[in-house]
């Protein structure tokens, strides 16, 4: 097969997706004939594009063959298929603005709909919104493909039985709403950023498809600093993906990372994301968290990093949301500015959050500041703990590493 | 359009705890839901307390058993309904967050989407 067509149809794929479905499932009303259609849109274009050559505009191609299908399907349905709930887009109902009005955002407010469950709102995301296989979604989240699938039909028909509607919320309901979508779009980057089990660090599928979603947010709702400060948290912590391993793949800390690899382009945007945000509204979690990210990337070292900024604005964090990951967070960045044992000392006061007790993340943080004070016993005790909590093959080989450096200190 | 059941659960003692202020704070919330809702309310009652609730099953023989008490025993029993009728679920959202019980700590609502037997 000719490999310019292959790498078209994989672009189209990646830019073209949502648009295609979103614009299938409006003229459905049925997200599974939607799907099908848009899945046989794309693979056709890898036989006709050979014959024919790439079209000027990928997207209005594909779009015209999957509707062209589903017409077709639709002509022939059965009376049964029919008589299936469709999906609602009752254009009586007051509509979003005009600058709204997209198919891809009416797809991705149902997909992310609050009355889904937080896993069936992931999966529809990421298999119908960003056009992962529903083996890649099942991959993605440790389940087999059958419960996978099951969990998309389950979500698909919740969606038709209940008349979750296809549109863009209503202005009184687009805040909460938009605040249902980012959170999907920030779990799928964290699953993918810090994969919690496995032998990868980063699912680069996962992380590509939620920055991809908050680039397609932006894009349609420019206007709101959610979505913006989101995009910025989510390129910042991008930008610093290159040096975060080694070239023999191991995990490398901030604080060893090769500060030259860091995508300088990325950053730069995503200060100017943020910076836009601020200027909008008053802070809020995402927008806190993007500015720790930006206070790192424009440190010129580790060691030059602002530490009193970096806690205080762990401090505004807290306040905003007050959970014992902030928490644990804020201690380390205070053991940077104040030294390990006020590291330490502030960590201390965690050792009884049950939220924390198998977070290897706390082990791990005291590990480092009682290795900063050679107290390498108690440090070898820390790893170890650490080294039991982690999933991650990555983060264990950097800990079991870690142990042993410590343990050469000890006698005999 | 479709139907939806709003069906209303809380602690029946939290409800009976209510001053007369409450109550009368309680019924004009109703009152402005069902102004709000116009039409579209197509039924709904406030129901006795679930301590005069009488259910019936069956025994292993297939004797009808009659019993004291709610078919489930739950600390938020179900203390009312609303029948509404609407174009989408987000409608409903719309029009049951009005109702005071979603606002108070110990009570809220669910909704269920009704068969259409065409």
């Amino acid at each position: 097969m000719n490999s310019e067509v292959v790498a078209a149809v994989a672009q189209a794929h990646r830019r073209e997706w949502a648009q295609v479905l979103a614009t299938t499932a409006t003229l459905t009303r049925d997200l599974d004939l939607a799907e099908d259609c848009t899945q046989d849109a794309f693979a056709q274009a890898l036989q006709t594009w050979e014959q024919t050559g790439i079209p000027a505009r990928p997207g209005a191609w594909l779009t015209t063959i999957a509707r062209n299908r589903a017409r077709d399907v639709m002509r022939r349905e059965s009376t049964f298929r029919r008589a299936m709930p469709k999906l609602v887009a009752d254009p009586s109902v007051p509509g979003p603005e005009d600058a709204l009005d997209d198919d891809r955002l009416r797809l991705v407010f149902t997909c992310c709909h609050p009355a889904l469950s937080r896993d069936a709102r992931i999966a529809l995301t990421l298999r119908l919104v960003c056009g992962l296989s529903t083996a890649e979604v099942a991959r993605a989240f440790l389940v087999s493909e059958p419960t996978m699938a099951a969990r998309i039909t389950r979500a698909k028909k919740k969606i038709a039985t209940a008349r979750i509607p296809y549109r863009v919320p209503s202005p009184d309901q687009l805040a909460e709403r938009v605040s249902a979508v980012l959170e999907v779009v920030h779990l799928i980057f964290t699953t993918g950023h810090a994969a919690p089990v496995g032998e990868q660090l980063v699912r680069r599928d996962l992380v590509d498809s939620a920055i991809g979603l908050a680039r397609m947010l932006h894009l349609l709702m420019p206007a709101d600093a959610e979505i913006a400060a989101l995009l910025a948290l989510l390129l910042l912590i991008e930008a610093r993906a290159d040096a975060r391993l080694s070239p023999d793949g191991r995990m490398l800390l901030l604080a060893e990372q090769d500060r030259s690899r860091w995508n300088s382009e990325l950053i730069d945007e995503g200060v100017a994301l943020l910076t836009e945000a601020l200027r909008r509204q008053p802070p809020t979690s995402y927008a806190v968290e993007a500015a720790i990210a930006a206070v790192h990337a424009e440190a010129p070292s580790w060691e030059d990093t602002d530490w009193s900024e970096i806690v205080s604005l762990y401090d505004v964090l807290l306040g905003l949301w007050p959970s014992p990951v902030v928490k644990l967070n804020r201690a380390v960045a205070i053991g940077f500015r104040d030294g390990a044992r006020a590291g330490l000392d502030a960590l201390a006061p965690l050792q009884d959050e049950p939220a924390l007790a198998t977070y290897s993340y706390l082990s791990a943080a005291r590990a480092d500041f009682l290795r900063r004070l050679h107290l390498w016993s108690q440090a070898a005790g820390a790893y170890e703990e650490a080294i039991t909590l982690t999933d991650n093959d990555v983060e264990r080989a950097f800990l079991t590493r870690r142990l042993a450096d410590v343990r050469a200190h000890l006698p005999g | 359009m479709a139907k939806y059941m709003v069906l209303i659960y809380g602690d029946a003692q939290q409800w009976g705890a209510m001053s007369p202020e409450q109550q009368k704070s309680h019924e004009a919330a109703h009152a402005a839901f069902r102004a709000k809702a116009g039409s579209k309310n197509v039924g709904g009652e406030e129901l006795e307390l679930a301590a005069t609730a009488t259910s019936l099953r069956s025994d292993e023989d297939g004797r009808v058993v009659t019993t004291d008490g709610p078919f489930l025993e739950t600390k938020e029993a179900l203390g009312g309904f609303y029948l509404l009728e609407a174009a989408d679920l987000d409608e409903v959202i719309g029009l049951a967050s009005l109702l005071p019980e979603v606002h108070a700590g110990h009570s809220g609502v669910e909704i269920r989407p009704v068969v259409d037997h065409g």
